[in-house]
């Protein structure tokens, strides 16, 4: 009795230790793909609007897109060049109406519906769709008239527009491919990106998951992405985002203040990065709607070239680099931030600090000084606000200084923050504001982007919108010079014409350029395989390729 | 008891002269940018260091003591004022102008203030003066502050009117305005006093937080709410506590008025 | 032996009419905070304006997304109808029913302010009793520095301090709100304690906690049950900053949002429910203490 038990003992110690030897396996096979799993957190600064690709705006629902979204092409964000994806090739045509894409076979999306050139038809036409209004659509409605596009083989299409568009596969970076066959009425739910939305908890948190469907494989033919997934929560409070990446419940943070990042640099510096000059600027500018609700002679300053010429004289910029932004920036020189390396005019430099010049070119103009208070010709103490939205440190910094600068000049000037809604209803609907101090985010290279901001009758002609023909020769002239670069596709002939652009903004300074920031950013020693960069998403460009380190995994 | 009232008579007049003395015992004054020592640490020169912009710190309290201690007081008398009118007054009448002033009181607390903050900054033209700014701020949180305390003393003042000594009063030819005025109010004092109080400090960081709004102290003038704003970036108190020098200031200085003005009926 | 207390029972028709003015109020309120919401400026801007490469056509559109709601009178009405419905209108911001919205966050809400007061309350009830019983001034001192210190802390920084500390977000409100509390019950307790009839008390001997009991609480009593109702709109006030940093997804966090974005219907909302709550409260605090006033003879 005693050996059968024993003969019995012994099978079922040794299943036991079969079940123990596979437990053991599995728990630990993740170790054999050592760069697989994980959970990857950081935070977005607003609530997403949007989980519609193709109605996407705001930075938090881009951050989204560009997560979940396959593309056609991709703009490398390390080298500024433009890589197949979705696409293998492409064509545009000498006219610059028509693009020819060759497409990648055997890719499904992440729902099962198998993609093909019927997708990319179905988008392009839901882009078109006149009632559609998105940034992403209106950078192709070059002119009126219907787009076409022509299925020419299951993987291979071509789309027509009715006037040449510059830049156009560049734009197609922004167009994320939707299902045409999906199942699901959510249409946006299938996608063909690294991660799919799996969770939102409005004002709260959003929680991606690999697809597994994704098409892109490594190098050594595994399947990317290599995270599990991604968790973003919508914090908008700066140090309340910092305080959680130091405390490692934050494995990056995509933009990060000047302040944290020196303060960071100094106990741990090789989180920070600093991946030099942005694209983004800050910059000022006057008033000058005719119609505006200010009075006469303020209007009349500041429709003054010389008038403005002076002011943006009289600004040290190089302090606002220095105080503001610990040296993480560099004084601007115009729309195009020498970080955007093909498009900048090289030939021209920043206003250098003259204050004796400034008041040499006002007094030219029949300014003059008294008692330390700068008068104009008719007597009327030069004072004047600058408008600027709350909530942003360093503008408002940089309102105190330039309230500073200008009052070593005999200028008064007062710095009003207000709240966004009312801040915009001020510069775009009533324009009743005499000077608005802002931020540009760029996010595209090619100024083509800026049509509605150097057209004069666009809305975004910050000083002056929507006029109904050019008031002044060089505004004409601008008008002139953007549409010749819109409608040529040689590269050599639009970066001359835009050039001779970035040459009159600087002479007649309609927009006073103050600041380009550099791009800052915070990455974890959790996280490998980032490469921060300049364009955004600055340090999640490859999230696809990045990976978190198997101690951290361990742990999550 | 008199040592510390001694003592907080003594904190309170070396602070109001010292803020009256902010011309010479702080020189560089409260705009000045000294750009080469943003955010420097204390030193001769400067006593408590400088603020991100390189302006000094020890001469903008001095300067800011000016006006928030100067304003908010003012705001919370208001506030208090407007508390004892419509709480104590409709206490007193009881009935339906007691129900009438319950139910206006509720919805005033309930209501978004901020629309109308805002809406009264687009009012105001963009270039007024810094003073006529605070003066306008202060009396909006002024009149916006007193609901919660008006509902209390609505409370307190009911239950005055049912008391055995008011209907002595009353008996002995007491009537309205004075009955009101003389025995009344007087019997209000704990939460008009806690009410004016609460608001010194509520106001001064208020005026702070509606600077978003484009109202409150214009730049370059300091308050102390912009101080205590200051603290928000907490992460960097290990390396530059100096920068609770305000609100330590703020504490004394509310506890010693507090101090200075309590007596037998209002604290024990 | 503890005197019975006795409760007044509140007619019915009283209580049909309370409930029926609370009604009217909120009703009152929704309007009245629609109408400042449309008036201030702003109502119109959505900061996709100033983006660029929107054309001019989809700057109207997004203009005239909110041409449904100029009208306050119809847009109210509306809104009316659909609320018996069960249709609370959807939210700009986040782009979900709000019915659903509310559902959620809520309870968050109610949980982190409920405790947050109770603890306030706690905190606020400890150190007041204590300079009562304890009559040394160093007790009163203390207590007026502790209090005063956390009034003068801005609620943002407390609710900083308590996310660096990783402490519960109930804890920011409490802090928060104890110290008005601590000031309007000290001050009426201390007035209580000034009158005649207490130090005759004492004479006779009769020990610190009895007079409590007996003499000043019943005197003070109706106003700390008043002071409790409005404490109660003072700890919604105070969820909003703490919420907002702290990460917890309730309804402060929501107004937080509906604030900065004009959400018209959402902030509708939010004040219908705010005003409920404090009508509530408040009309609360004012039937109990009917209920324990001593019948008139």
């Amino acid at each position: 009795m005693s050996d059968r038990m024993n003969m019995t003992g012994r099978r079922a110690f040794l299943r036991l230790l079969l079940c123990f030897a596979l437990l053991f396996l599995t728990l630990t096979s993740g170790s054999a793909f050592s760069q697989s799993g994980g959970e990857l957190r950081f935070c977005l600064r607003s609530e997403p609007k949007t989980f519609d690709p193709l109605l996407v705006d705001d930075d938090s629902s881009l951050s989204i897109r560009y997560l979940t979204g396959g593309v056609l092409v991709r703009v490398n964000r390390h080298t500024q060049e433009l890589e197949p994806e979705l696409a293998e090739s492409w064509k545009v045509s000498n006219d610059g109406k028509q693009i020819t894409f060759k497409l990648r076979r055997g890719i499904t999306f992440s729902d099962g519906s198998p993609f093909s050139s019927e997708d990319v038809a179905f988008t392009m036409q839901r882009l078109m769709d006149p009632a559609l209004h998105s940034s992403t659509g209106d950078a192709f409605r070059s002119g009126s008239g219907a787009v076409t596009t022509k299925i020419i083989a299951p993987d291979q299409i071509s789309i027509t527009f009715p006037a040449p568009i510059a830049g156009l596969d560049r734009l197609f970076d922004q167009v994320a491919i939707m299902s045409a066959h999906s199942p699901n009425p959510k249409k946006e739910a299938a996608v063909l990106g690294p991660f799919m939305v799996a969770e939102y908890k409005a004002g709260s948190s959003v929680l991606l998951r690999r697809n597994p469907n994704y098409w892109k494989k490594d190098s050594q033919g595994r399947r990317l992405p290599y995270l599990d997934s991604i968790r973003l929560d919508v914090q908008s409070n700066r140090d309340v985002e910092m305080l959680r990446f130091k405390r490692g419940e934050l494995d990056l943070i995509n933009v990060i203040d000047s302040d944290y990042f020196d303060r960071l640099a100094a106990s741990s510096p090789q989180l920070a990065h600093d991946a030099g000059a942005s694209l983004d600027s800050d910059f000022m500018w006057f008033n000058q709607v005719p119609s505006a609700p200010i009075p006469e002679y303020k209007r009349a300053w500041f429709r003054s070239t010389s008038f403005r010429r002076a002011i943006s004289q009289a600004i040290n910029r190089d302090d606002l680099s220095r105080v503001v932004f610990n040296g993480h920036a560099q004084p601007a020189v115009g729309p195009v931030s020498p970080a955007n390396k093909f498009w900048f005019n090289n030939k021209l430099k920043a206003e250098p600090y003259r204050p004796n010049a400034a008041l040499q070119r006002l007094q030219a103009d029949g300014f003059h000084l008294q008692n330390g208070t700068l008068f104009d010709k008719a007597g009327n103490a030069v004072e004047f606000s600058i408008v600027t939205n709350a909530g942003s440190k360093p503008r408002e910094r940089m309102a105190v200084m330039v309230q500073e600068d200008l009052g070593k000049l005999g200028i008064k000037v007062n710095v009003v923050t207000l709240d966004f809604p009312s801040l915009i209803e001020r510069i775009s609907q009533k324009f009743n504001y005499e000077a608005a101090m802002l931020g540009f985010r760029n996010v595209d290279l090619d100024p083509n982007g800026q049509m509605n901001i150097w057209l004069s009758s666009a809305e975004n002609h910050a000083w002056n919108p929507q006029q109904k023909s050019p008031e002044t020769a060089w505004e004409a002239e601008i008008d002139r010079l953007m549409r010749a670069q819109a409608s040529t596709a040689d590269p050599k002939k639009r970066k001359e014409s835009f050039d001779r652009v970035q040459e009159i903004v600087a002479d007649q300074a309609p927009f006073i350029y103050l600041v380009n920031q550099n791009a800052l950013s915070a990455v974890s020693s959790a996280v490998e395989g980032a490469n921060p960069g300049i364009l955004s998403p600055q340090t999640f460009w490859n999230a696809e390729r990045m990976t978190l380190n198997a101690s951290t995994r361990a742990s999550r | 008891m008199n040592a510390a009232r001694k003592l907080a008579c003594v904190v309170v007049l070396a602070l109001c002269a010292a803020s009256l003395a902010a011309n010479w015992l702080a020189p560089a004054g409260y705009a000045r940018q000294f750009r080469e020592a943003p955010s420097a640490p204390p030193s001769r020169q400067h006593l408590l260091g400088t603020d991100e912009v390189g302006r000094d710190r020890f001469a903008r309290v001095l300067y800011g003591t000016r006006i928030s201690l100067l304003l908010a007081p003012a705001a919370a008398l208001l506030s208090t004022v407007l508390a004892a009118l419509v709480g104590g007054l409709a206490g007193y009448l009881g009935g339906i102008w007691l129900r009438l002033a319950r139910g206006f009181t509720d919805l005033f607390l309930s209501l978004p203030w901020l629309f109308l903050l805002i809406a009264v900054r687009a009012l105001l033209p963009l270039n007024v003066s810094p003073l006529v700014s605070v003066l306008i701020t202060f009396l909006i949180l002024g009149l916006l502050g007193w609901a919660a305390s008006a509902r209390v003393l609505s409370t307190s003042a009911d239950a005055l009117r049912n008391s055995d000594f008011l209907l002595q009063a009353r008996a002995s030819g007491l009537h309205g305005t004075r009955l009101f005025l003389v025995h009344v109010l007087p019997n209000l004092k704990p939460v008009l006093y806690a009410q004016f109080w609460i608001s010194i400090p509520v106001f001064i960081l208020a005026e702070a937080n509606l600077g978003i709004l484009g109202l409150g102290v214009a730049e370059p003038l300091p308050s102390w709410g912009s101080l205590l704003r200051e603290l928000e970036g907490l992460i960097s108190f290990r390396e530059e506590p100096w920068r609770l020098v305000p609100l330590l200031l703020l504490i004394v200085v509310m506890t010693s008025f507090q101090l200075l003005l309590s007596n037998e009926e209002v604290t024990v | 032996m503890l005197r019975k207390i006795s409760l007044r029972k509140m007619p019915l028709g009283k209580i049909a009419r309370r409930l029926g003015a609370i009604a009217a109020l909120v009703l009152l309120g929704g309007l009245l905070s629609a109408t400042l919401v449309r008036l201030a400026p702003g109502f119109d801007a959505d900061e996709r304006e100033l983006d660029p490469s929107l054309n001019a056509e989809s700057v109207r559109a997004l203009r005239q997304s909110r041409a449904g709601e100029h009208n306050i009178l119809s847009f109210y009405a509306g809104y009316l109808r659909g609320a018996i419905r069960g249709d609370l209108g959807t939210s700009h911001a986040l782009g979900q029913p709000v019915r659903d919205l509310l559902r959620e966050r809520w309870p968050v809400t109610a949980r982190v302010a409920g405790i947050g007061l109770l603890l306030a309350w706690l905190l606020a009830s400890t150190l007041a009793f204590t300079a009562c019983l304890w009559r040394r001034p160093a007790y009163e001192i203390l207590g007026t520095t502790v209090s005063g210190a956390f009034l003068c802390i801005p609620a943002a920084v407390l609710a900083l301090l308590s996310v660096i500390l990783n402490a519960p977000g109930y804890l920011a409100i409490a802090l928060i709100v104890f110290p008005k509390i601590y000031r309007y019950s000290r001050n009426l307790l201390a007035k209580a304690y000034a009158l005649p009839h207490i130090t005759a008390a004492r004479a006779r001997g009769l020990g610190e906690v009895r007079i409590l009991a007996r003499h000043v609480l019943p005197v003070a009593g109706p106003q700390m049950i008043a002071l409790a109702g409005i404490t109660v709109s003072i700890a919604l006030g105070a969820s909003i900053p703490v919420e907002a940093l702290c990460g917890l997804p309730g309804i402060g966090q929501l107004a937080w949002q509906a604030a900065l974005s004009r959400d018209l219907p959402l902030l509708v909302n939010l004040t219908v429910l705010v005003t409920l709550v404090t009508l509530l409260a408040n009309s609360g605090a004012d039937v109990m203490n009917y209920m324990l006033r001593p019948r008139e003879a």
